[in-house]
């Protein structure tokens, strides 16, 4: 349970004259559900942004696993393990469903041009493999019944955890989700709440971000809050909850 | 796909099968042109399915395609031609035309990475000029290509020492040049088309429409979207490499005029007015577009003595005209193209509400 993942090491991102974030420190460990909360605009989405490659950061950097993580491209960083969810979801809106997923399959999967060409066995048999391991996950996330629809037309609820799902066809070591409750009815959050709790269990680190106050601290085992792009505490939420100055920055606001 | 054995498929698959064959004999009783607007449409299915992969799967506006099939074209008048004295057999040449089309997409790809829609049509419509423009020019200090004459007397196709060229006998049927490259033409684009299945369906396929839905959703699944775009490039510009090599040896001759902006254009719109991504609507679109404007030809003419007792408008004009007219009335009412996916159809219908 000690273990360190991921190590970011004073993190730093400006856009101008905003500094979105300024040299975050924070460690999250093997096996935990990490919460990353804050104020709008306190620079969530830019630490997930840089963590997961889609920004290089100006300053700092991060170790994962033990090794440095060269993020300069998004799909090296999943290669490496870190998967990921959109604040405003991003879904192949016409593939169905399951093509979604089985398009997180990509990174594991090696079948090239020729293989597809001449279908050899091996291709086949990847396909196969691929379409299976899909469909466990539509039905590991319950969403089994719309396979075949276009993604853009499930529900919302729906739809985030479609982005789970296929976040988790990538095999990652840690799953970032960016406020996966966002918009979410009461009933739908518990279900997303015990879906989290699920995959942590199964063995995967969670990395979220969340505005739901109650769902992060009911459901972190640490959490960090930023504010203005620094980090302000990093502790179990029992001190969190607690700490003056987060009472200041965020829950009295 | 799927009901390959039902008997109702099966009927389908005979019925095109007779058709196929039967076309071509049929086409003859109105002269060997006939034919050979027939050969040039089935050459045309093959470069808009090559675009297709390009444009439809991977969602990349392409303006310069028609440049890899100057590329194969030429390959093959270099290789198999008296202008260098050499005569290549045509296993050795049509790979070479396809790598060396293969090569070209390539560089034509790796610097356009990183554009999109307008930006990517701008500089591929300048790639397609660059080559045409090579061609016309690489005739000195040294001559390649010899200019705008052209190059002439290239082979044909042969299979040893059977020629694709003029007459010969089949169990007491006499085969036409045109037709016998009709059955090549027809053999080569089953197979093409049968990639492009397998292609749409597969890992490659699925990562090509990801990166044309988002791009950025691509990256973070891990799709290498450089190297997965560069494959489009480079697929597309194979076939293209093909169609070409196929077209010089069956004309005979090939010269800088072939591989202008407006061939390159005619390749998108069979694409576009078929159904973009959906090979059916492409196949179907190239082979109208190939041969409605030479139906306009022999058409126009004899309409309008029939109509008005005699010609009022120039019969070229008038059929680039009526052309024209009909591509923008399918577009107006017919956005998806003739025959566009189911996804596709239902997704304009969506918007449209
Ligand atoms: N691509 C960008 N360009 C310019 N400014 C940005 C960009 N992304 C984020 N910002 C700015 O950085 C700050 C942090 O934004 P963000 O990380 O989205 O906050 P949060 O996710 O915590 O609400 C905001 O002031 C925002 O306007
Ligand atoms: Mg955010």
């Amino acid at each position: 349970m000690s273990e360190v993942l991921l190590q970011a090491d004073a993190v730093a991102k400006h856009f101008g004259g905003v500094r979105a974030l300024r040299d975050v420190t924070l460690s999250i460990r093997r096996g935990e559900i990490y919460g990353l909360i804050g104020p709008n605009g306190a620079g969530k989405t830019t630490f997930f942004n840089c963590l997961t490659g889609l920004y290089v950061p100006d300053g700092g950097g991060f170790t994962f696993c033990g090794a440095p993580l060269v993020a300069d491209a998004p799909q090296k960083a999943a290669a490496r393990g870190i998967a990921r969810t959109f604040q405003n979801i991003r879904l192949f809106g016409n593939m169905s469903a399951l093509e979604n997923v089985m398009v997180g399959r990509h990174v594991r999967t090696r079948a090239g041009v020729f293989g597809a060409m001449l279908r050899t066995a091996a291709t086949r048999a990847e396909e196969a493999a691929i379409r299976q391991r899909a469909m466990e996950l539509l039905h590991y996330v319950d969403i089994a019944e719309r396979a075949d629809d276009l993604a853009k037309n499930l529900s919302y609820g729906d739809q985030r955890r479609l982005e789970i799902a296929r976040a988790l066809a990538t095999e990652p070591q840690l799953l970032c989700l960016d406020e996966p409750a966002a918009g979410m009815n009461a009933t739908e959050t518990a279900e997303l709440r015990e879906l989290i709790a699920g995959i942590r269990a199964d063995g995967t680190t969670v990395l979220l971000i969340e505005h739901d106050v109650k769902l992060v601290m009911g459901l972190c085992d640490r959490v960090a809050v930023l504010d203005y792009g620094a980090l302000v505490i990093e502790d179990v939420p029992a001190v969190v909850q607690k700490d003056q100055r987060v009472i200041e920055a965020y829950l009295g606001a | 796909m799927k009901n390959w054995l039902n008997p109702r498929s099966t009927a389908g698959i005979a019925l095109i099968s007779v058709a196929l064959v039967a076309l071509p004999f049929v086409a003859a009783s109105g002269g060997q042109a006939w034919v050979r607007i027939l050969d040039f449409a089935i050459l045309y299915v093959f470069l808009a399915l090559g675009l297709n992969i390009v444009v439809g799967f991977a969602g990349l506006l392409d303006l310069g395609y028609i440049a890899f099939y100057a590329v194969g074209a030429y390959a093959w008048a270099l290789l198999a031609s008296p202008h260098f004295g050499l005569h290549w057999p045509v296993w050795a040449i049509l790979p070479i035309g396809a790598g060396l089309a293969c090569v070209a997409g390539v560089l034509l790809g790796s610097p356009t990475l990183k554009l999109r829609g307008d930006y990517l049509a701008i500089v591929t419509l300048g790639f397609g000029e660059i080559v045409r423009i090579f061609m016309n020019n690489l005739n000195a200090p040294v001559n390649i290509t010899n200019g705008p004459q052209g190059i002439t007397l290239i082979d044909p196709v042969a299979f040893g020492a059977f020629r694709l060229s003029g007459n010969s006998q089949f169990f007491g049927l006499t085969l036409s040049g045109p037709q016998k490259y009709y059955f090549l033409l027809v053999a080569l684009a089953i197979v093409v088309i049968v990639i492009n299945l397998r292609l749409q369906h597969s890992r490659i396929g699925r990562a090509w429409q990801a990166i044309r839905e988002d791009e950025i959703a691509a990256k973070a699944v891990g799709i290498d979207t450089r190297n997965i775009k560069l494959l489009a490039f480079a697929m597309g510009a194979s076939f293209g490499g093909i169609a070409g090599g196929i077209f010089a040896a069956m004309q005979g001759f090939v010269s800088p005029e072939s591989f202008s902006l407006i061939e390159s254009v005619m390749v998108l719109a069979m694409v576009v007015l078929g159904g973009m991504g959906h090979i059916p609507g492409v196949i179907l679109g190239a082979v109208l577009l190939s041969i409605l404007p030479e139906a306009l030809r022999y058409g126009v003419g004899p309409l309008q003595t029939a109509l008005f007792g005699k010609q009022l408008v120039d019969p070229e004009s008038l059929r680039m005209l009526v052309f024209g007219l009909a591509l923008v009335l399918v577009m107006r009412f017919r956005p998806a193209g003739l025959w566009p996916s189911p996804e596709r159809r239902r997704e304009l219908q969506e918007t449209a509400r």
